[in-house]
This record gives C-alpha cells, sequence and structure tokens, in this order.
C-alpha cells in the first residue's frame, strides 16, 4: 500500500481524482430546473439499485457522554452551552443497549463529545467491548485519535468511525470552532487518513450543511474522499449530508440547503462516486427520508435519541439532545416502512471477527 | 410440466457437474444479495432450480430466526457461504471457520477485496486463503481474477473450482475477461464457474457455450423487475449454452463460406 506524504491540509493537488469541477457543481445545485433534478434522480436511482439493490442498512445511535472541551458554535454539546453533562457508567451502558439491542438493531454508532479527558481511550475501549455483547457492528464517532488509539479500538472490535470536517473553508472554520482541540483545522482533517492506517474498515466522512458555500464545501469533501480511494482503497466509505439545525433557539445557518437541493447533493453523490454508502440520520424529516430512500441513501438511523442516557437511563429527565430529531419513528417502524416501499432492512452486514494488524 | 422442466429433462450426452466428488445437474449458481425482500429470494431460487446458493455470512442472522436468510433457503441446495468482506486471507479465514462453526457447513467461497471501489478479487490473498482452508477441512471455491498462473496455484492448493470473472461486479458488462477465461477452460482440470458480472442470459449462454462447467449470477437477478423470471431465463440460457457446447458448434467466420469447393477442378480427371 502507498503511504504518501501529502502536504499538510493540501486537499486539491491530485487533479486526475476528480472528474468533475467547481463550476460545474454550482451549476448543478444552482439551476431551479426541475427537469435537471429529475434527471440527477433517475441517474442516482438506477445506479443505486444495480449497485446495492434494494436494500437499506439500519443503525442506531446511542450517545456515551456529553462533556466536550470544544467550543463549536453550532452544537449543542458545546463547552460554553449550560446542559446537564453527563458520562454513562458501566451499568448505564449495559442499560442503554440492552435496549437499543431489544428493537433488532445490530450496528450501534457510539457518540462522545470531544473530550479525551472524559472519555478518554480507556473508557472508550470498555464501551466498545460491552457492546460486543449486544451488537455486530460497532462504529464510532469521538474526538479524533492517533492512529495507534485507533489501532487499538480496532483491535477491541471497532469497525467503523465516523468523522466530519464540518467544513472545509478554513475562515469559516475558525470562527465556528472557536477553542478546544477541535479547532484545529488539520489535525482534523488529516483524521480519516489516521483512522484508515489503523485497519479499521469503514470511515464515514461529511460536512455540515448551511455553513458555508455549500458547492465549494462538496467539492471539497468529494475530493478528499476521492485521495482517500487512492491511499486506502480497502476501506469501505460512506458520506454524511448533515443539514445544520437549531439548537437552544439559535439558528446557526448561513445558507439554508432547501429540500431540492439536498436531494441533488445525494444524487450527485450517487452519480460521482457509484459505491460509496451515503447515510441518512433522523435530523431530517420524515417525508424527505422516506422519498430519498430510493435515490441514492443506502444507511438509515433509526429509533434514534440523541440525548445521553437517552434510551433507558433517564429518559424522563429530559437531557439536552446534541441536535433535534425530525424523524421519531422506531425500528420496527421503519422495517415495516421499507417493506412496504419493497426494501429488505438489513440489520445485520458485519460478523464481527477477531481484528488483528496486518 | 413447466417450459424450465422440458428442456432440462431432455436428453442429452452431458455428464453432470461434479465439484468435490458431489454431483449436481444444474449448472447455475444463485447469490443471494440485493434481493429487495426474503420471499423473493425464496420464490427466485425456486425458479432458478439452482442447487448452489451462495450468501455472505456477514448478511446472516445467527442469533435471530425471524429474517434469518438460512431460513429462506431450501434444505435441498448446497449452501456456499461466501467471505464478502474479508481484505486479506487473514480476515477469509476467519470467517470460514465462524460459518462452519455456526452450522452453515464447510463449502466456502473465498472472496478477497481490498479495494472498495472496484471490488476486484485479490488472487495472492486468495491463493493463501485456499491452502490454509483446504488444509482445515473446507470445500474451497475461490473467486478469482482469471490469471492462469493462480487458477493453476489454486487447484494445486487443493480448490475445488476456479470462479473467474467476467467482468466487474455488479456491472452486468458480460464476459469482458473472454480470452482469458478461455484460457482457463483449455487448461484447468477442474470445473470452471464464470463468477460476476454476468448481467443477461445470452452472456450466460456464451459463457457456457464457449465451454465454462457453471455460471454464478446475482446482481442482475436480484435488481430485475421480475427476478423469479429472470432467474427462470438465466437457467434455460445456461442449459441452451451448455447444449451449444456438446453440440462442438461449428466455428464463426467473418466470410462467406463456399459452399463450392474453388480448388475441386484440379482433381477432375480431364
Amino acid at each position: 500500500m502507498r503511504n504518501p506524504n501529502p502536504a499538510e491540509g493540501n486537499l486539491l493537488d491530485n487533479e486526475n481524482i476528480m472528474m468533475i469541477n467547481l463550476a460545474k457543481i454550482k451549476e448543478i445545485l444552482n439551476t431551479q430546473s426541475p427537469d435537471l433534478t429529475e434527471d440527477l434522480a433517475r441517474q442516482s436511482s438506477g445506479i443505486t439499485r444495480q449497485y446495492f439493490g434494494r436494500t437499506i442498512t439500519l443503525y442506531t445511535p446511542l450517545y456515551l457522554s456529553n462533556y466536550c472541551s470544544s467550543y463549536c458554535t453550532y452544537c449543542g454539546f458545546n463547552n460554553h452551552n449550560r446542559i446537564d453533562r453527563m458520562k454513562l457508567t458501566t451499568r448505564q451502558i449495559h442499560l442503554e443497549m440492552r435496549q437499543v439491542a431489544q428493537t433488532g438493531i445490530e450496528n450501534i454508532l457510539l457518540l462522545t463529545g470531544e473530550s479525551s479527558k472524559a472519555t478518554p481511550l480507556s473508557y472508550l475501549k470498555e464501551a466498545v467491548g460491552i457492546a460486543k455483547h449486544y451488537f455486530t457492528g460497532i462504529s464510532l464517532e469521538i474526538h479524533p485519535l492517533e492512529t495507534e488509539d485507533y489501532r487499538e479500538l480496532y483491535r477491541h472490535g471497532v469497525d467503523g468511525v465516523t468523522v466530519y470536517q464540518e467544513t472545509y473553508d478554513q475562515t469559516r472554520y475558525k470562527e465556528i470552532h472557536l477553542s478546544g482541540k477541535k479547532s484545529d483545522y488539520a489535525y482534523r482533517l488529516k483524521t480519516p487518513e489516521r483512522v484508515a492506517a489503523s485497519g479499521i474498515r469503514q470511515i464515514s466522512m461529511g460536512i455540515l450543511l448551511g455553513l458555508t458555500d455549500v458547492a465549494e464545501d462538496l467539492w471539497a469533501l468529494y475530493h478528499h474522499l476521492g485521495r482517500m480511494e487512492r491511499l486506502y482503497p480497502g476501506v469501505e466509505y460512506s458520506l454524511s449530508f448533515p443539514r445544520l439545525r437549531k439548537i437552544k433557539g439559535h439558528d446557526f445557518a448561513i445558507c439554508n440547503v432547501d429540500d431540492i437541493t439536498f436531494i441533488k447533493i445525494i444524487c450527485l453523490t450517487r452519480i460521482l462516486f457509484p459505491r460509496v454508502g451515503i447515510n441518512l440520520s433522523t435530523r431530517e424529516t420524515p417525508r424527505v427520508r422516506d422519498h430519498a430512500l430510493g435515490l441514492g441513501v443506502t444507511r438509515l438511523s433509526a429509533g434514534s435519541n440523541t440525548s445521553v442516557g437517552g434510551y433507558a437511563t433517564l429518559p424522563l429527565q429530559g437531557q439536552e439532545p446534541q441536535f433535534d430529531i425530525e424523524d421519531t419513528r422506531t425500528v420496527e417502524e421503519m422495517i415495516q416502512l421499507l417493506k412496504t416501499k419493497q426494501f429488505d432492512p438489513v440489520l445485520t452486514d458485519w460478523r464481527p471477527i477477531k481484528n488483528e494488524i496486518v | 410440466m413447466k417450459t424450465t422442466e422440458l428442456y432440462i429433462s431432455e436428453r442429452t450426452e452431458d455428464t453432470p457437474l461434479v465439484i468435490a466428488g458431489k454431483v449436481f445437474t444444474s449448472r447455475f449458481l444463485l447469490g443471494t444479495g440485493k434481493f429487495k425482500s426474503k420471499s423473493i429470494l425464496e420464490e427466485t431460487i425456486a425458479a432458478s432450480n439452482a442447487e448452489i446458493v451462495t450468501v455472505a455470512l456477514r448478511r446472516i442472522d445467527l442469533e435471530r430466526h425471524e429474517e434469518n436468510i438460512l431460513e429462506y433457503i431450501p434444505k435441498r441446495v448446497t449452501l456456499l457461504v461466501n467471505t464478502s468482506g474479508a481484505r486479506n486471507a487473514k480476515e477469509a479465514i476467519r470467517i470460514a471457520r465462524l460459518a462452519r462453526e455456526s452450522g452453515c457447513g464447510n463449502w466456502i467461497k473465498i472472496e478477497i477485496m481490498n479495494d472498495s471501489k472496484y471490488l476486484l478479487p485479490d488472487n495472492n490473498e486468495t491463493l493463501k486463503a485456499t491452502e490454509a482452508l483446504v488444509k482445515e477441512g473446507f470445500i474451497v471455491l475461490p473467486y478469482m481474477f482469471p490469471d492462469l498462473y493462480t487458477a493453476r496455484e489454486l487447484i494445486k492448493a487443493g480448490a475445488a473450482t476456479v470462479m473467474p470473472l467476467g467482468s466487474l461486479i455488479g456491472s452486468n458488462q458480460g464476459l469482458k475477461a473472454k480470452a482469458f477465461i478461455k484460457i482457463l477452460i483449455d487448461e484447468i482440470d477442474a470445473p470452471i464457474i464464470v463468477d460476476a458480472g454476468i448481467g443477461t442470459p445470452s452472456q450466460a449462454a456464451e459463457a457456457m457455450e464457449m465451454g465454462a462447467d457453471a455460471v454464478l449470477a446475482n446482481t442482475a437477478i436480484a435488481t430485475a423487475g421480475d427476478p423469479p423470471l429472470l432467474a427462470k431465463a438465466f437457467a434455460m440460457a445456461i442449459h441452451a449454452g451448455r447444449l451449444g457446447y456438446l453440440s462442438t458448434m461449428p466455428e464463426i467466420h467473418d466470410t462467406a463460406d463456399a459452399s463450392s469447393p474453388l480448388t475441386g477442378f484440379l482433381y477432375e480427371k480431364s
């Protein structure tokens, strides 16, 4: 495997990765033509059907902790937000996981705030160890780590890591990531490479839609993914396009991404990257989710609660969520919906084998 | 009697397909991924008459019975678990062992890919996994890039067949690798099962006409509007292609062939 050492932070150096230019993306996103949208959707749904068939993988997020040492203006967990901070105990992790596992979910996404102090490697390893008793697929969305740490987690059974750059606009990035580890743009940018180098098999990347010019961020994300595919072809990649949501009454979006643009982004991504997974969370409304299903999305979260302890531990205490959920349907309701729409809901998509460093 | 049964019960001079001592009358292997529902899959297996069906271990819900894909595969069928998701020999070996421990039998299709964009099989790692798994008593059917040297080594290592790709998996491009598969058919003394990229019944027939022993198809059928109907069409095409091969068809010529000899006059008695 090649292991070049590219210039820090420079993603735009490899021209042959991309087959589309920024002007074209802008044109596609800005053209107000129902025909163009329809054309994109038709191409995208055909490609999705060819490469993924009529299957949709389901997963559920589980928040372990909301302690955070970063100040990201758009996030409900930021360290300037006065919310009750909480970290699940061993017993609580069991309770939460048992509750989620009872829904039939086999793919779990474990999340924390960005605090290596509150949720150190030892805590993450423990949580992963417990998760192995309940689930066949384990992914993490946590603060960025060093390759060695990822390797350690991989050995403990981690299959995937989600890490979003949020925005590739460095000026904007600095404006909204005011302090903490996350304010280091370059360190975050290199995180997917550190994850891949550890042996972890799935990486999910993404941008937070609404922080800056969407076309420019999309273009940069495509470059980043293209570059990752070259460096680490064996990794299964997926992309997410979370739209910025209000937190505690604040609206941080500087440009709102409407449903038409959102759907175009999904379709364009599918056309450019036929085999990449596309995730869709419960941030989106049931209407958008139900229609996006056949258009390019391959992975849906279901039955989600974005508060720490939200499934079993403290369901009545009203912990502050990281973001508000729009789609509150249960896992069973999503399974039935998929079947009605003639999709096969995939719950088990990996069998844990002992991960070994090659 | 159904049309397919009619065709298949026709008298031929054919010998059955034998893999690892097991006799099969059908030369059509069916993959089970990408179907829109388990019940359509069940109908499709029935329509295909396939006697070997592949299932990815990663998709088998071993802990639960409801929705477990194995519940939809008839007992008459030989289960061929594949190692989908394995990126190297070690992972493929672990998946194979887990499959056997889970009661899925010891027939294993080795699928090792370390490229999520093209999903091309890694022949080197496939060979390593084959060597190890044969020693552990597995019946090994390796999916491979059609390379003569690798095919020879695989058979030497004890593989029951070789399964060269027709073209990129899921692409429906047909026999892009035809010339190289033909070399395997000519040189390898083991069943050659063409796997991956076969998108239409005519492509499957083409593979059989040139002498392949069997064809595996999945994506084209799973994503068709009517999967059982297309499965039936594949079964018929594979059978037709086989009969064509057995008939020692005349060669295809680029030019017209004069039916009267051109040099006959030389031998005429004057």
